[in-house]
């Protein structure tokens, strides 16, 4: 909220910091109007920012097969799922904008690529084994970096993460059931699986991140909560997972060196290709043109119905 | 990496380094619709509760969207929204001198006072 408040006479800078250091110490949240460091506000809008940009591009790759879906099920289905994803990135926006962040400027910074958006979703959707694909794979990574940021220490993206999450399980789940169906098909619609998986699966372990030896400043993000854990913890937590749910689906994953290390009781994978995950990011990847302009064509394309509804509300005087 | 890109992102890693802009652009700031805060009673019996924002031309669009938004899957019987603009708020700060005259009257609660545990339906 960015209501105004009653006046109320200023306290000191280092009193407000340390007022703040023990709200998160004491694993409390943060609210909007409370005192804040300048760090911890940016950190957070970036963060929260290309939190839903990630969403918003995120509906593309999907929304490309909403038009081919091969049943009246699959497609309500799929346009509940893209619908879902504008709705994560509308509380994303909401909980950014109760740190001084305003929702038009961000969409402005995302077209003119100032800030960025996920990595994953520069990759082309070729099949329909591609939309299951994303459900288990994408948004199965998505989730594990997800729960964890239920418990940030900033209360409103803490609350939307809770409504996100809750959500995001019914897209993996649907997800996982679509590729079951298809393993339980035809040899090609089996074979359409593999080759979404051959090519979802090494992108889908770069969304965690760099290594942690490449992040050096993750440590302040823990320290003030934002951060839950690092990158390489959520990314192992991912691969434990995956690989009996893949054995279960009767996929191979595309990597000859993944193994289970009895010792510890978790699968390791091979070298993941970091000079990929670079390019793309920097917008070498095969779509990212594509997805900024189709961003770009909607906010400008609907520039007269924004222009007509608002002259409406003048001339009705809301 | 010349940057800090952590798994925060969501649906995957982000820059989060101190090179991506925050602040608004004065200048750039559109025209944009208000900002409506708004609240959702859950069921029958239950408060309405606040739930988030959203950005509308008038009233009606903010419950038409507040609907999309926040209850497409029951999560509400009756939808509240209201102009950011218009809500006065207290400062949430638990220290907030406001909330100090409750602090020290200790009387205003049942466990105040000492009364011998034989004493029936008390």
């Amino acid at each position: 909220m960015t209501a105004p408040t009653l006046e109320r006479p200023a306290a000191d800078e280092a009193a407000l910091q340390e007022h703040f250091d023990a709200t998160i110490a004491a694993e409390h949240r943060i609210e909007p109007r409370d005192w804040m460091p300048e760090g911890y506000r940016r950190t957070l809008i970036r963060q929260i920012a290309q939190h839903a940009h990630s969403e918003i591009i995120g509906m593309q790759p999907e929304g490309d097969w909403l038009l081919a879906a091969p049943s009246l099920r699959r497609k309500a289905i799929l346009l509940a799922k893209v619908q879902d994803e504008a709705g994560h990135g509308m509380y994303l926006y909401s909980a950014a904008e109760t740190l001084g962040a305003d929702r038009a400027d961000l969409t402005d910074k995302l077209i003119e690529r100032m800030q960025k958006y996920s990595s994953i979703f520069n990759y082309p959707t070729l099949t329909y084994a591609d939309v299951g694909v994303i459900g288990w794979l994408v948004d199965g990574a998505a989730i594990c970096n997800q729960v964890p940021l239920c418990r940030s220490s900033y209360g409103p993206y803490a609350r939307a993460m809770i409504r996100i999450c809750k959500e995001e399980s019914f897209h993996q789940r649907q997800g996982y059931e679509l590729l079951m169906t298809m393993m339980g098909g035809s040899d090609e619609q089996r074979a359409m699986v593999q080759d979404a998986v051959d090519r979802w699966w090494w992108p889908s372990l770069m969304m965690f991140g760099p290594p942690d030896a490449d992040s050096p400043n993750s440590a302040q993000s823990m320290a003030w909560g934002i951060k839950r854990h690092s990158n390489d913890e959520l990314r192992q937590r991912f691969v434990d997972m995956t690989v009996p749910q893949a054995q279960f689906l009767g996929v191979t994953l595309p990597d000859p060196d993944l193994e289970f290390d009895a010792a510890t009781g978790h699968w390791r994978s091979g070298a993941i290709d970091w000079e990929e995950f670079k390019r793309v990011l920097a917008g070498d990847g095969p779509m990212n043109a594509v997805r900024i302009a189709r961003r770009r064509a909607a906010r400008d394309e609907n520039a007269w119905v924004t222009a007509a509804a608002t002259a409406y509300a003048e001339k009705h005087g809301a | 990496m010349s940057t800090d890109v952590t798994a925060e992102g969501g649906h995957g890693a982000v820059p989060t380094g101190p090179e991506v802009p925050t602040e608004p652009r004065p200048a750039r700031v559109r025209r944009d619709w208000p900002l409506y805060e708004v609240f959702v009673r859950g069921k029958r019996g239950l408060n309405h509760v606040h739930v988030g924002s959203l950005h509308a031309a008038d009233d009606e669009m903010a419950v038409d969207a507040a609907r999309d938004l926040y209850t497409r899957r029951n999560e509400g019987v009756s939808i509240w929204v209201v102009k950011a603009a218009d809500i006065t708020a207290s400062s949430p700060d638990e220290k907030d001198p406001l909330f100090a005259p409750s602090g020290d009257k200790v009387y205003r609660h049942p466990t105040f006072y000492e009364i011998p545990e034989d004493v029936p339906h008390m």
